[in-house]
């Protein structure tokens, strides 16, 4: 995307402002990177709710007959034994096994699919997918961004709000299940899921729905300490739960399985695009792996850092592709990529911290889990 | 936002406050709010000699990295080791406890250095 084309503005945009939220381009996009601060939003997240506004990601629908043979065609999982009702996350593949974008597949009905992906790769995205279904029967690609508002409510207590407002019955909504519902008596598919670690919800409604139900989710959430979150909060909460971004962690250059997310690759479940590529790296082994690493040294690693295996090394080894303070852990944590032999738990790296040698740790992904109520899913 | 009067300030947002050839550092107000969440500092070793202008030390927010510059030449005789527990004091104080090194000054050119007036142009010039 050039930088010349003029930056878009959720429905959202006026409550941003009306909130004191810092104004950033994003992914052609104007949106709040934070309000009162990104620590201040993550601790909220983490221990009570957050409501954020991602209406800027992309929703493309993939309708026909054959919209599951599509589907299964571009992606790496295995949607085919999915009920109507699910989410599944999952890559968008390159002939060479490499990532277009990472989304989430939402199975609307037998024939009909809703591909959630990250907002700067939609148009990209939506190419692709055009492309690979030019000429083909019984399969449709749709782009409905435009229709679409989100809302992300995430955090403990992200539950009992919601079903202040909602018509549904939102504990019978399981993780990674959605159900069409009414929210302040607007229409809205209601998820449970998230990009943050926490339990929660993202919402998906008509634009002109979004900011009432924005308002009506925060003055519902006033009293249990919800606050707006803004986009460093969602980079430091998904950091902290090892879940990959887009453009850092993974992009066009890298596989699922270098990337670690082997969960993701089904290869039985038969021919797609880039599978040539990802099964002889399943029988050969990757040469290099995305690992977790917290900083043994001060300093603080950023995207982008020169990785080595040793102070004394003339060439970097590999980089660092996140990297923040940990609010909750209160620790400096990133991932990178390694060579596979150097990836093991417990390894020592060094990273090139502007020009100063410092050592970090390898460590199991993620840094943080959330405590799992025993009475729910 | 006021802007302390009797301090020299820099086009790159430190303050200087001048005993006679010692001198206290920090960043200014209007630095410490564009930066955000200051999570993380580094600073220069105790007996480093500086140069005006050059590179002194980093401020690290939760999302970004921020150099700060010396307002004069000189060696380092002090550096706010409090600010290792507590880097948070360089936005809730950042004319006061959030001060970053102490100078002991050996040259200076005034002619980089501005007032307290000259300064909160600047900031008001930035700011819109």
């Amino acid at each position: 995307m050039s930088d010349s084309q003029p930056l878009k503005r959720t429905p959202l945009f006026d409550e941003h402002v009306a909130a004191g939220g810092k104004i950033v381009p994003f992914a052609g996009f104007e949106m709040p990177v934070q309000y009162t601060g990104i620590r201040e939003e993550h601790t909220a997240v983490r221990t009570r709710a957050g409501l954020f506004d991602v209406s800027h990601m992309g929703e493309i629908f993939i309708r026909g007959p054959r919209a599951l043979e599509f589907v299964q065609r571009v992606s790496c999982n295995d949607h085919g034994k999915m009920a109507v009702g699910r989410a599944q996350y999952t890559g968008l593949m390159y002939p060479e096994g490499t990532f277009v974008d990472d989304m989430l597949v939402h199975k609307m009905a037998d024939d009909e699919y809703l591909l959630v992906v990250n907002a700067a790769n939609t148009d990209k995205d939506f190419a692709y997918l055009a492309g690979v279904a030019a000429g083909q029967e019984g399969v449709e690609v749709v782009n409905e961004s435009d229709r679409w508002a989100q809302l992300a409510l995430q955090g403990p207590v992200a539950l009992d709000v919601l079903q202040q407002l909602a018509s549904t019955d939102l504990s019978e909504i399981r993780y990674y299940r959605f159900t069409w519902g009414e929210v302040l008596g607007r229409r809205a598919l209601i998820a449970r899921t998230g990009y943050t670690g926490e339990d929660g919800f993202e919402v998906y409604v008509a634009p002109e729905d979004a900011p009432p139900i924005w308002r009506a989710m925060l003055e519902e959430g006033a009293s249990r300490g919800v606050m707006p979150a803004g986009l460093g909060a969602r980079d430091t909460l998904r950091l902290e739960a090892g879940m990959a971004l887009y453009g850092n962690d993974i992009d066009e250059t890298t596989t699922p399985l270098e990337a670690g997310l082997d969960w993701i690759v089904k290869l039985s479940k038969g021919d797609f695009i880039g599978r040539d590529v990802i099964e002889l790296q399943a029988e050969q082994g990757v040469e290099r792996k995305l690992v977790g690493f917290e900083m043994v040294d001060r300093g603080i690693a950023r995207h982008g850092y020169p990785v080595l295996l040793d102070a004394g090394d003339a060439e970097p080894s590999g980089t660092v592709t996140s990297g923040t303070l940990s609010p909750t852990l209160d620790k400096a944590i990133g991932m990178a990529y390694v060579p596979a032999p150097a990836a093991g738990i417990g390894n020592e790296i060094i990273i090139d911290i502007r020009g100063k040698m410092r050592r970090a740790r390898i460590v199991q992904l993620p840094f943080y889990s959330r405590k799992k109520k025993k009475t729910t899913v | 936002m006021a802007v302390p009067e009797g301090l020299s300030y820099t086009r790159s947002h430190e303050w200087m406050r001048r005993e006679g050839d010692t001198a206290v550092v920090g960043i200014t107000q209007y630095a410490q709010d564009q930066l955000g969440e200051v999570v993380y500092v580094e600073l220069p070793e105790i007996g480093d000699a500086v140069e005006q202008g050059t590179e002194m030390g980093t401020l690290e927010s939760v999302k970004a990295v921020s150099e700060f510059y010396s307002p004069a030449s000189g060696e380092v005789l002090a550096v706010n080791e409090r600010l290792a527990d507590e880097p948070n004091l360089v936005n809730d104080d950042p004319y006061g406890e959030g001060w970053l090194v102490k100078l002991k000054i050996s040259a200076v050119d005034e002619t980089k250095l501005l007032d307290a007036a000259a300064y909160d142009e600047i900031v008001a010039a930035e700011s819109h």
